[in-house]
Parts: structure tokens; sequence; C-alpha cells
């Protein structure tokens, strides 16, 4: 590394670097919901609002997702991760 | 049998036409008996980076409508034998393409003898983006080192693999490559910009070309000449690769990392 890189690397923050974790994220998240029914944006929405009725929790808290395994056997998978007692 | 190939992206302006007439140019450069059909019907464009606007009588619509025939609609390419244009309507709307119509032209153009069909895909995921890539064999998703490019792509790959001809009648499924255009070396240096390797990673598909950020290009659309025919030009010579690489050869990359500056460079380093 040269004296110049030097300068330049600690005057500008790595923004790709933050780029690329930010679409693992996405990329992760959009896949999972791939070849899903059409139902099922609606479904996990409501899934959503049926939990927010007991416990407050954002978006981001639940993962809902749908496995097709072999044969004729699909898995709804629920992941609600709730607020720790305050 | 002739061979299908969307080019797409999803997102906008990322560069699917200069990469259709790019490929499409070095296809036929290479003898193979080729066509490039704009899909971005209302928005035509492939004509005029062609450099075949003035050509146009007959579009993709008439001959899907039987307004006109595909021999009164292909524009023969000046520059180069082997190629043709079929340019897309200005004036319809995209609903105009229809499974059965757009299917029934691409048989008749196999029947005619065409290798490749080059399908350049309009952006977004409606009808036109969608019918482009129905009959694919082989995709080239067309992406910028950036994070909404990036995002769309890997929608589109969502697409090829559920809502294509391949992806319905369960064949084998449609070959996904990655493009990544508009790429500058300097800036993925200094952390602004996400590298060829980080696009690879979060994509998982096949890498086919890195196409660099250039001045040639916009001279060449100004000019109406597909940029591969620049042979001087680091996108001409990228997009050379990238054909060569579409037809099976194994070739390193090129154009990946910073070039070499003058004499301060030298001084400081790398
Ligand atoms: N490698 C490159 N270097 C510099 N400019 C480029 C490069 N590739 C494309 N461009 C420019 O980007 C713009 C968009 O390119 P192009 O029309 O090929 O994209 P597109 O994906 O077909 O767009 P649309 O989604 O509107 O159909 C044009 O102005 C083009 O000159
Ligand atoms: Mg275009």
């Amino acid at each position: 590394m040269s004296l110049l890189d030097y300068f330049r690397s600690n005057k500008k923050p790595a923004t790709a670097v933050t780029a690329k974790e930010r679409l693992q994220i996405i990329v992760a998240h959009q896949r999972s919901e791939r070849g899903a029914p059409d139902y099922f944006p609606q479904m996990k929405q409501e899934i959503i609002e049926v939990i927010r009725k007991y416990v407050a929790i954002e978006e981001d808290q639940v993962s809902v997702q749908l496995d097709q395994n072999d044969d004729n056997l699909s898995v709804l998978e629920l992941n609600v991760t709730l607020p720790e007692k305050g | 049998m002739a061979h299908i190939i969307v080019v797409t992206s999803g997102k906008g302006g990322v560069g699917k036409t200069t990469s259709s007439a790019a490929i499409a140019t070095g296809l036929a450069l290479k003898g193979h008996k080729t066509v490039v059909i704009d899909f971005d019907i209302g928005l035509r464009n492939l004509d005029l980076i062609m450099g075949c606007e003035r050509r146009v009588v007959y579009d993709f619509v008439n001959v899907i409508n039987g307004e006109a025939n595909l021999n009164q609609a292909l524009i023969k390419d000046k520059r180069c034998e082997n190629l043709h244009i079929l340019p897309a309507s200005q004036t319809r709307d995209k609903d105009a393409l229809t499974k059965e119509g757009v299917g029934k032209v691409l048989d008749d153009l196999a029947d005619a003898g065409f290798e490749y069909i080059i399908c350049d895909s309009p952006a977004g995921i409606e009808t036109g983006a969608m019918m482009a890539l129905y009959f694919a064999d082989t995709a080239i998703v067309t992406t910028n080192p950036e994070v909404s490019s990036v995002r769309d792509s890997d929608r589109i790959l969502g697409m090829l693999q559920s809502k294509s001809r391949r992806a319905e009648q369960n064949l084998e499924p449609i070959r996904e490559y990655l493009l990544l255009t508009r790429y500058s070396p300097t800036r993925v240096k200094t952390g602004e910009m996400l590298s060829v390797g980080d696009v690879e990673e979060i994509l998982a598909i096949k890498l086919l070309g890195v196409i660099p950020e250039s001045q040639a290009v916009l001279k060449a659309s100004n000019a109406g000449v597909p940029v591969i025919l620049d042979k001087e030009s680091d996108a001409g010579q990228a997009y050379e690769d990238t054909v060569s690489r579409l037809l099976g050869e194994e070739l390193p990359l090129r154009f990946v990392t910073e070039e070499k500056k003058g004499f301060l460079k030298r001084i400081f380093g790398s």
C-alpha cells in the first residue's frame, strides 16, 4: 500500500462494505420468499398483525419461510424474535 | 436449432441495449447468423445504437399482428453480413406482445436459419420484460456494481427460475450469466464500489464478463456503431472477450484493475 492509499483509505469510509452487507441480507430474504404462492405476502402480513395484538414487534423480527421439501411436503416456518421483558 | 439469449436486468439504464448490440454484433462477426430483437415496445432504442434508425419500416408488432412478414421487418446490418435487427414498435403499447405471437416469430426466425436470437429486454418486470425472457435458453443478467441494480438482478433471477418456459415445462433451467457493466476499478479500489467478487458472491451465478465504465460507449452510441466495433477501446475489447466466453472460450478478465497512471502514480506507489 502506498502513502497515498493510506491517506485515501483514512479519509473515506469503505461504503462498498456496507453495500455488500445490506445486499447479502436483502437477497437472502428475497430468495427465501421465492417460489412462494401468491397469497404468501398477504398471509405473512396477517400473521404479523395477529402477533401484534399481543406483543409489540417490528416487521424484521418476524421471518416466515416456506420450504418446499421433496415429495408433496411443504413446511411453513415461522420465527418470531420477541422483545426482552423489561 | 436457434439459441435464444435474453439480455435482462430488472433495473433500467444499466446497459442492456448497449450489451445486446455489442454481443449480437460480436456473434455475427464470428460467423454466426444472428438476429437482435428490441422488446422495448413504445420506447425503441436498439435501432439507434445499431445505427439503422432511418431504415425502420415495419416492426416486431407488425410481424406479430400479421401486418408484415419477417422479411419485410428484418433490417440487414450494413457492416456485418450475418446480422439482422428486428426493431420495436414506437406506437403500440406493450400488451401487443403475447406468448403465442412472440413464440411464433421466434420459431419463424429459427426456421429462417438464425443461430442466435438476442432479445433486448426492457427494464422492469412487466409484460415486455417477461416476454423477452420467457423463451430464453440463456440469460445475460446485466448488472451495475450498485445496490439497486444487484437487488433487481436477483429478482430477475427469481423470474427466470419460475416464470420462464423452461421453468413452466420443467425443462433444463435457463443458463444464467452475470454481465457486470459500468465497472470502475479505481472506485472499487477506494472502497466506494462493489467489486466483481462481491457481486459474484451475492448473486452466485457464473460471470460472463466485466465491462468497464468507458467513454467509448457514448462515442459509439453517438455514432450508431456498436462499441464492440471500436476495437481499440477498453469496452469494445471487454465485449469481445464476453462473446468469446459465451461461445465457450475460457479467458482471463481484463480491465478489472486500475490502469497504470503516469509519473505521480509511480512515485506514490501501486
Ligand atoms: N460501459 C459503459 N460505460 C459508460 N456508459 C455506459 C456503459 N454502458 C452503458 N452506458 C450508458 O448508460 C446508458 C444506458 O445504457 P443502455 O441504454 O444500454 O441501458 P439499458 O439497460 O438498455 O436501458 P433501458 O433500461 O432504458 O432499456 C447509456 O447512456 C449508455 O451510453
Ligand atoms: Mg434498453
